[in-house]
């Protein structure tokens, strides 16, 4: 195949994506095409399917998906096991980060970079080489070393646990970034140190979903989409300016009926 | 890292030991009266003392009825058909490993710890017990020098008899219960181990066990005795061949601690738990316990169980000496049809005596683990401390855990606190490892082996790389 088609393909195709959650319908036919490199936004009202969305595109089980397809590069997203997703390069920032007590997050950390080396066929990393790479990145996200030792997520505060996330995005190096609400619960600095450490790892062919509520995150990581997401469906795109646009306006318009023709406008 | 690969060896996959040597036994008939007693002895050539002690010990036995109190379901087994002395050929006492069977040698190489290598490798002392008679002693010079005892229980019988005659059943008494009556009456052989007062053993101390012939109930006796002011760490690990009926295990280990005296008992016990169907399988009727003789002394048990159809162990102390200190940290896991009921007594006589219990108890596919623990503070215990920690992990809906903490305190000085949890592992945690690219399998070993850290940091270095290696492959296949 030839560069100029590899271009043009999409990292990511969703197409027309239902699912469901113990009968009840969540997502209602997403659509969804990231180009290599790219970064959208998702914001959208609570209960709207924004997690949702990203924890279907992990690979969690809980979610059954009814309809539609997600292409991800060559691969029939939803042909895979999560472990398999995140080898090949998925990685999701949890809106809530699990913590495993007992488990130093260094051991968590290089056990997790050795299972995507492994699946990849790559050497495993010793533990001095390890170090060494994971100093460097949580300088790049302001980390403090300590954590490094401490069980994982255990006791960290809220925006501790939202750094770690991050931290193990830029040790795991994957070529889609979900981020879900990563900067809810950051202080101002946090925020900036955050979003510079995503911004760090921008360019080249990463891509980036940004799900937040607030355009504020937006002014550092600068999106070149931005969707909305309302009762399982995206109603309305388009570039950064709309994320000022809802700061400003908010959701209401939604329920004035204009949601559907948005979305028609839109596509 | 030929520590590590060994290790390895040893913890590798399903149940990987569940091969039978072809060791020529030289075993008595199946059945037990007063005639296998002297059977015994003679073979053995032990003192009149000893048999006196044994059919003491048997009639009692014979009094007694076979136990059914603890939460556990089991087959009756017949007595009378076990074999209850086995001896592998050559049974002459050796001198160096090039006498031993080389049959034998490949035995324990598969085990992954070769006498060969432990020597080369390691600072440890192994006393292998294959069967019932101890085939291969080493270190002993070298802890000889410092006047340290540790020998096959039957060359102790014969050389240190005044010390064997002090002990033998100061801590547990034949009297005590059904098994440790059976073992008192027909016991094979084990480990003996004494420190002179004021030594500092300078290496752990280690038994590897192993059951083999088909049919024999194996009956260890282990007696350590702690001098005034010595320390000792001794570490006991176990693996079977794998056999499609109940073998019994009734061991009995006695520890006694003199003033100030440490002693720090570890067990990682895999024993073949019976298959994914609960057939087969080893009985483990443990009787353990730890006397606290002397003022300012300590006894500590720590141990792993992931093996075994049905376990029964309560590795307890009584801390008899004033400020002496009793510890058990346990972690137990059960799988299948496994069934566990362990837990601790800590029987508080001295003033200003304290102990700490921190149990871990994890239940996967059937399995049914219990603790069951007794703090029993006595009126003469002024001061007495106790902690007790016990948690329950569960992994999946169809296994149990059940907690029996029983308190008597008969001084009210005493403090006594109680901490209980229950959780289930989490679909969250498993999810989070996943989408970091961690299988469910190296997930659930991975949260399990977090839940048991505070246990597993009691063990010596390389015995916790074992025991995290024991409880992943136990797991195997039970979530997911
Ligand atoms: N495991 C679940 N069981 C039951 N309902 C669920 C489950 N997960 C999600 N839901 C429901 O699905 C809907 C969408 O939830 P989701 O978490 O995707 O929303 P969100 O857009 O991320 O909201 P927020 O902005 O508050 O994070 C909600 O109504 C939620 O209650
Ligand atoms: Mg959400």
């Amino acid at each position: 195949m030839s560069a100029h088609e590899n271009e043009e393909k999409m990292i990511l195709d969703v197409k027309d994506l239902h699912a469901s959650v113990e009968g009840s319908p969540i997502l209602n036919g997403m659509n969804l095409s990231l180009k290599p490199g790219e970064v959208h936004a998702i914001m959208g009202p609570n209960g709207s399917g924004k997690s949702t969305f990203a924890n279907v595109l992990a690979g969690r089980e809980d979610y059954t998906v009814e309809k539609g397809s997600v292409r991800y590069r060559d691969l029939d997203l939803l042909d895979l096991d999560p472990e398999e997703r995140a080898c090949e390069g998925i990685f999701l920032a949890f809106q809530y980060p699990v913590s495993i007590p007992g488990i130093s997050n260094a051991y968590f950390l290089r056990s997790a970079l050795n299972a995507v080396r492994r699946y990849k066929e790559e050497p495993e990393v010793d533990a001095v080489d390890f170090l060494q790479l994971v100093r460097s990145k949580m300088e790049l996200v302001g980390m403090d070393e300590k954590l490094l030792q401490r069980s994982v997520n255990d006791g960290f505060s809220g925006g501790e646990k939202k750094r770690n996330e991050i931290l193990q995005m830029a040790v795991l190096d994957p070529k889609l970034a979900i981020l879900d609400e990563t900067d809810s619960g950051l202080d101002i600095d946090a925020l900036r140190i955050v979003a510079e450490g995503v911004n760090a790892l921008r360019g080249g062919d990463r891509s980036f979903i940004v799900v937040t509520h607030y355009q504020r995150l937006l002014d550092y990581i600068v999106p070149d989409h931005v969707h909305v997401l309302s009762e399982g469906q995206i109603v309305r795109s388009g570039d950064k300016t709309l994320a000022h646009e809802l700061e400003r306006e908010g959701y209401s318009w939604l329920e004035s009926g204009h949601a559907a023709e948005k979305s028609q406008e839109a596509s | 890292m030929s520590e590590a690969e060994e290790l390895q060896k040893l913890a590798d996959k399903e149940y990987e030991f569940g091969f039978v040597t072809d060791v020529e036994s030289d075993s008595l008939p199946p059945g037990l009266d007063e005639d296998t007693i002297r059977e015994i002895v003679k073979r053995k050539g032990e003192p009149d003392w000893l048999l006196e002690y044994r059919l003491k010990a048997f009639r009692h036995w014979q009094t007694m009825e076979d136990p059914a109190w603890a939460k556990v379901e089991k087959n009756t087994v017949n007595y009378q058909d076990l074999i209850y002395y086995s001896a592998p050929k050559p049974k002459k006492q050796l001198e160096s490993l090039d006498e031993v069977d080389p049959e034998l040698l490949e035995t324990f190489e598969k085990l992954g710890i070769s006498l060969e290598e432990q020597k080369r490798l390691s600072n440890v002392a192994v006393d292998a017990v294959f069967d019932s008679v101890s085939v291969a002693t080493t270190f002993s010079d070298k802890l000889a020098e410092l006047g340290i005892i540790f020998c096959s229980f039957s060359e102790a019988v014969k050389e240190h008899p005044e010390l064997v005659r002090k002990y033998l059943g100061s801590v547990v008494p034949y009297t005590d219960n059904f098994y440790s009556a059976l073992n008192s009456a027909v016991f094979s052989d084990g480990s003996f181990c004494y420190i002179p007062k004021g030594v500092a053993c300078p290496m752990e101390l280690s038994t590897y066990f192993r059951i083999n012939a088909a049919g024999t109930g194996q009956f260890e006796r282990t007696l350590i005795v702690a001098d005034e002011g010595s320390t000792v760490s001794y570490l006991e690990g176990c693996t079977a061949p794998m056999r499609d009926e109940n073998q019994l295990h009734a061991a009995v280990v006695e520890l006694v601690a003199l003033e100030e005296a440490t002693i720090k008992y570890s067990t990682v016990q895999n024993w073949y738990p019976g298959d994914a169907d609960g057939v087969g399988g080893i009985y483990n009727f443990v009787t353990k316990r730890g006397l606290c003789k002397g003022d300012r002394s300590k006894i500590s048990w720590t141990q792993v169980e992931t093996g075994s159809a049905i376990t029964w162990k309560y590795p307890s102390c009584i801390l008899q000496g004033d400020d002496s200190i009793g510890e058990f940290y346990s972690v137990a896991l059960t799988n299948n049809f496994q069934q566990a009921d362990t837990g601790t007594k800590m029987v508080h006589l001295g003033k200003r005596t304290k102990s700490t219990i921190i149990s871990k108890g994890i239940s996967a596919g059937q399995g049914q683990n219990t603790y069951r623990g007794l703090v029993d503070v006595k009126k003469g215990a002024e001061d007495a401390r106790n902690f007790s920690q016990c948690d329950s992990m569960l992994l999946g809906d169809r296994c149990g855990a059940h907690t029996f903490p029983y308190v008597e305190v008969r001084n009210p000085s005493a403090k006594v606190e109680h901490e209980a949890t229950t959780s289930k592992i989490g679909e969250d945690q498993i999810f989070y490892c996943n989408q970091r690219g961690i299988s469910t399998e190296d997930a659930v070993s991975m949260i399990v082996n977090g839940f048991c850290k505070e246990v597993f940091s009691e063990l010596p270095m390389e015995f916790a790389v074992e025991a995290q290696k024991l409880l992943a492959v136990s797991l195997e296949g039970s979530v997911g």
